[in-house]
């Protein structure tokens, strides 16, 4: 047990200094974190499901707030939530389905065995059609607004039919519920971890012989999605741009030609020259929001708006695990990072023209340099994910597929309480 | 910082692969939690420096938060002034529950130097190889895994390579003479290919322009480079070597001025000092209030990311970035009519009041401000109450001060603990208030004598301060400590103290507060007229690049340590040769010893031309004689006997001349008896072709510009002079 506590520490650490980064490094760690927080979570006999989820959110809150920028592992958190509440959604309406089916045994005479042919009474069909219903209906909103912690999720749903009976399953039934919550987060994390070969998969469905395609900075997802085209025998050209101030470009220029491909490397101020020439900008990105707007590299929205100019097909390569189900309205959600002014300047060259204490106390020169960027939907021409390629105004559907309504609010109901 | 994890990770699996490093020892890092110095006072006082917040989190953090995120695994805190504080903050803070990275703290209560302290943590032998030497001052976000591997790589190849200094570009002002860290101009010589480091030295005396280089420096080394853009960062790479060298020298303390300067001129042991020049990456050590204003500024500026306010989280708050460089934590209540202006940290709890303007700087948790203040440049730290209307410009302002309505605090002022600025009172520029009084001798545990610094200071008239002290001194209280608690206008409580540990009108280099225009433009035109003053200096025979002992008087004063060192070896000197007339040595075995000691003291070979003079005349003077006859046959006699070793060192004719001087100089100081004597030994030492006349004519003309009391002997001399001259002049006819 101790080692959950110090391993959430240890992750909430590594956040907080900045020594995990990029989304899919955090999102695999967070995953795999929190799959241990599960499985050595001790469940009661009532209300596993509320346990499970307090856990997991009691977690995720300290997570989210050690690195906000990692929007990642606050989808990560929502999706095993999500999970959770799933797997007890199911458990629940196949329980309440044998439960209906003995108490209707009861009034009536049988003639179906319940572990066979389970007959659903109304209630259960609606609930479990309310719950495969998406997005949720302001009705089961509203039904789930008593706090679920308090509130056993399911006897919302239930009605009064389930009583004395449940607890001859329940050991069996908190077991079944770990069980399938740590099954389906391992899902999770596999889907994580091949979500660039799924997104690569599609690529000879979008490349096609003798284009160029124009990329900035740096994205393993993009590095391999090039690649994969191009194992398929697609023979193409690459413009990458450098990518200032980190100069990925550089590196992934490097690798490209390492794999054969013929690559050209140009300035982030050549963009707008180069683009006409583009038969597509293929880019990676840090985050998408449920409006399709994508926070990215910075510099990408300049990309986007030369794209646009030249009618150039815009195209965003996103794992699902960076679909964040907030709107970047939220000034909590929109936040930048202002990395070191070091990464444009040598400090050595800065102190030159720092005022010697001479001055008005603030110095003349600022460096600033944010890390992020936000392109808006309507830039972006296709988000291709590991589920396929959509519309940027299809995101908010793929988004209520992966997320419940319940835990939209994660950081916020967070604020209070502490 | 994700490359830097990942060539960390390639570091060590590099290490785990290397057959030699497969008994490797966790990096380990040494942590000095007191700076030995008193620059901080009066805050050090009550806390130790490395408690003190800077932009809202104790320094200590940053300094660890670094040293763990460097790699380093097993840090040694050693504590020493205020020890049970660090220990207790230490204690209560996450750093003692870390995984991989174990922090243990060395208390003491005796050391009163680094130098202590060091030899104190080798007797703990728990330093098992190369280490981290590093203040808890300082600030950082280097990678430390070149720096190391260059380390290890020169271990490997030159046991003598024992440190390894962080350094970093950094300009000097061109009016102050100062880099932007308050620090005084540092000059270095640096091998450029093999970045060994030849020469440190500070230059404490900011008007002098001078830099002086042994000639062997330059014979020895092919090309050296010479900075003065360089700041020492204060991050050593240490060999476990370092320490038993401390152990091995009791009088190394100061870490820079004597133990590298120490190593750098032992050529006998051959230790050599690398430097590891850092580009895009932040280094700075706090070291005085500029510094602490100029690194504040940093951090608030993001150089020193990841150890931003919005980052390094320390306690529950978070705080948040806004634009124009704003932080600000969570839950501060402030009035819509206040302006904060940009780079501004705010920390958690505190209240603004109405109208108040805020810029340039760090207010701490809890504080509660009132309305129409004004805070510019300042650091305001925890719980501090500012009532309506104050003024606060450029000063620091620790915890639990209540500045009480329409206050004035000048710039540079520094306020410590819990004082309380009575109403409508205006505490004068760079005073300190504490609710200590003063201390009047110099001995707490926190002290290291600055012997150095301490000797060019001359014991001015307290400035300023007490000279505005505000005349309500209630009459009935009688004895100073009470009249002192009344300083600070009605209501207040708090010593002002005067300014004179330090040199008064040098205050302005080291405060918090920007360097004042009007003492800019004073400073500029004494650089003006020192510009023509140097000139003539220039013009000045240097016959050697190394300082003559006792020699030309008006250039080495100011280098106290070349003047000790030369003291020192007039001694042994002495004592050597007086053990060879006791003894009868053979002249060749004196000479040995002599040319010994010559290296180990870093002597020019006039320096033992004149010591060893100096030792003759002290035995002849030590025979007993009734008249000046009698010492002259004494002095004759010693010189002939032992002509040949003074013949060996008078090679040409510096040595000659500085042997002039060193006689004209026992002559006049040491031993007034042999002054009447001065021409005929003089001639004496001519005939016996020791020294030779263009030597003496030379002499003769240096002193031509000298004063008076400086022309004695030359008058003396006169005939003597007139004759070498004639002499010299036939012989120009006959050619």
């Amino acid at each position: 047990m101790p080692d959950v506590h110090s391993l959430v520490n240890e992750f909430i650490l590594k956040l907080k200094k900045r020594k995990v980064e990029g989304s899919q490094a955090t999102a695999r760690l967070a995953a795999v974190l929190l799959r241990s927080v599960i499985s050595q979570q001790r469940i009661g006999y009532t209300n596993q499901a509320g346990a499970l989820i307090d856990a997991v959110k009691a977690v995720g809150e300290q997570l989210v707030a050690a690195n906000p920028v990692e929007i990642a592992v606050g989808n990560i958190v929502r999706r095993v939530l999500h999970i959770i509440r799933d797997e007890d959604l199911s458990l629940t309406t196949a329980a309440m389905a044998g439960l209906n089916l003995s108490a209707v045994s009861d009034d009536d005479d049988d003639d179906t065995s319940p572990d066979d042919h389970p007959v659903l009474s109304a209630a259960a069909v609606a609930a479990a059609a309310r719950s495969t219903l998406r997005p949720p209906s302001l009705q089961s909103l509203l039904e789930d607004m008593p706090d679920s912690a308090a509130v056993p999720h399911t006897s919302s749903s239930g009605g009064d039919s389930e009583g004395k009976s449940k607890s001859a399953d329940k050991n069996s039934r908190s077991r079944k519920l770990k069980h399938d919550v740590i099954e389906a987060v391992n899902e999770l994390i596999q889907d994580i971890d091949t979500c660039h070969e799924q997104i690569a998969e599609q690529a000879v469905e979008h490349i096609h012989h003798n284009e160029v395609i124009l990329t900035l900075g740096s994205s393993r997802t993009v590095l391999q999605f090039l690649c994969a085209a191009r194992e398929k025998k697609r023979s193409f050209r690459v413009f990458v741009a450098e990518g200032a101030p980190r100069y990925q470009g550089h590196l992934l220029a490097k690798e490209l030609v390492a794999r054969g491909l013929q690559t050209t490397l140009i300035t982030d101020s050549a963009i707008f020259a180069m683009i006409s020439r583009v038969n597509m900008v293929i880019v990676g990105a840090h985050a998408v929001m449920a409006n399709g707007g994508v926070i990215a590299p910075v510099g990408l929205n300049m990309v986007a708006l030369a794209a646009q100019r030249h009618a150039v097909p815009f195209v965003v390569l996103a794992g699902s695990h960076k679909l964040c189900p907030l709107y970047p309205h939220n000034p909590e959600v929109l936040l930048n990072e202002l990395r070191s002014p070091s990464e444009l300047l040598d400090f050595g060259e800065f102190s030159d023209c720092m005022d010697f204490g001479s001055g008005l106390g603030s110095p003349l020169l600022h460096v600033v340099n944010p890390a992020f960027d936000y392109v808006p939907p309507k830039l972006v021409s296709l988000f291709i994910t590991d589920t396929g390629g959509h519309n940027p105004s299809y995101m908010y559907r793929l988004i209520a597929d992966y997320y419940s309504a319940d835990d939209l609010v994660l950081q916020r109901k967070a604020a209070p309480s502490t | 910082m994700g490359a830097q994890k990942k060539s960390s990770a390639a570091a060590a699996a590099r290490i785990s692969d290397d057959p030699e490093e497969l008994s490797r020892v966790p990096l380990q890092a040494v942590l000095l939690a007191d700076s030995f110095t008193t620059k901080f006072r009066p805050i050090t006082l009550e806390r130790p420096k490395v408690l003190l917040p800077l932009a809202n989190v104790p320094m200590i953090e940053y300094a660890l938060t670094w040293l763990e995120s460097a790699g380093v695994e097993e840090v040694f805190v050693f504590c020493c002034a205020h020890a049970k504080q660090v220990t207790n903050y230490l204690q209560c803070s996450q750093w003692l529950s870390q995984p991989n990275f174990s922090v243990a703290t060395i208390e003491s209560h005796n050391s009163v130097s680094a130098g202590d302290a060091l030899r104190l943590i080798y007797e703990r032998n728990v330093i098992h190889g190369d280490f981290i030497l590093i203040s808890g001052d300082t600030l950082s976000n280097m990678s430390l895994n070149r720096a190391l591997q260059e380390h290890k790589e020169r271990k490997k190849k030159d046991s003598n390579a024992v440190m390894t200094m962080v350094i970093k570009r950094s300009k000097l002002s061109p009016v102050t003479q100062q880099s932007r860290l308050g620090t005084d101009e540092l000059f270095m010589a640096i091998d450029p290919d093999t970045k060994q480091l030849l020469y440190y030295e500070e230059n404490t005396n900011h008007l002098k322009g001078t830099l002086s280089l042994d000639k062997m420096l330059l014979i020895d080394n092919p090309s050296i480079t010479l900075h003065n853009d360089m700041q020492d960062c204060f991050i050593d790479i240490c060999s476990p070597e370092v320490l038993s060298l401390f152990t091995d020298n009791f009088d190394y303390q100061h870490l820079r001025r004597h133990f590298v300067k120490g190593l750098l001129v032992d050529d006998i042991m051959g230790y050599k000092i690398y430097t590891h020049e850092i580009h895009s990456s932040y280094a700075a050590r706090v070291d005085n209030y500029r510094s602490y204003d100029t690194i504040s500024k940093d951090i608030i500026q993001r150089w020193t990311y990841p150890l931003v306010p919005d980052v390094l989280l320390f306690g529950n708050s978070a705080t948040k970035l806004e634009r124009e460089g704003i932080y600000r934590a969570t839950e501060i209540v402030q009035s819509r009519s206040a302006q904060i202006g940009p780079l501004t940290v705010i920390g958690n709890g505190t209240r603004i009041g109405n109208n108040t303007k805020i810029t340039n700087s760090v207010i701490g948790k809890g504080c509660s401000i009132g309305s129409n203040v004004l805070i510019e440049g300042s650091y305001i730290w925890d719980n501090v109450t500012v009532e309506d209307g104050c003024q606060l410009k450029h000063s620091i302002v620790c915890d639990g001060v209540v500045i009480k309505s329409g206050s004035v605090l000048s710039p540079g002022v520094v306020l410590s603990f819990k004082v309380v600025v009575g109403q409508n009172f205006t505490v004068p520029a760079y005073s300190k208030v504490s609710l200590l009084p003063q201390p009047t001798k110099q001995d707490s545990d926190e002290e290291l004598e600055y012997a150095d610094n301490n000797s060019d200071i001359e014991t001015s008239p307290i400035a300023g301060a007490h000279d505005n002290l505000n005349g309500e001194l209630t009459s009935d209280l009688t004895d100073m400590q009470s009249s002192a608690a009344e300083e600070l206008g009605s209501g207040g409580a708090g010593y002002i103290w005067s300014i004179c540990e330090g040199a008064s009108e040098e205050e302005w280099r080291h405060s918090v507060a920007p360097v004042p225009a009007e003492k800019l433009a004073e400073i500029s035109q004494t650089i003006d007229d020192d510009l023509d003053f140097s000139y003539q200096d220039g013009n000045a025979p240097a016959s050697s690049g190394e300082l003559k002992p006792g020699g030309l008087s008006d250039s080495d004063d100011d280098d106290v340590d070349a003047n000790n060192d030369s003291a020192y070896f007039e001694k042994e000197v002495e004592a050597t040769f007086l053990r060879a007339v006791h003894e009868n040595v053979k002249v060749d075995h004196v000479i040995l010893e002599v040319n010994s000691l010559k290296l180990s003291y870093n002597m020019e070979f006039a320096a033992c031309a004149g010591a060893i003079f100096y030792s003759m005349m002290k035995l002849a003077l030590g025979t007993p004689y009734n008249s000046s006859a009698e010492l002259y046959n004494a002095v004759v006699n010693v010189l002939t006997s032992w002509k040949r070793l003074l013949k060996s060192y008078l090679s040409g004719k510096d040595e000659e001349i500085e042997i002039i001087l060193k006689f004209e100089e026992m002559c006049s100081e040491l031993a007034k008896e042999l002054s009447p004597l001065f021409t005929k030994i003089l001639c004496f030492l001519y005939d016996k072709d020791m020294i030779s006349e263009d030597a003496i004519l030379d002499w003769e003309s240096e002193k031509n510009y000298a004063d008076e009391s400086d022309r004695v002997f030359v008058k003396q001399a006169e005939k003597f002079l007139q004759w070498l001259r004639e002499a010299s002049e036939e012989e120009e006819e006959e050619d």
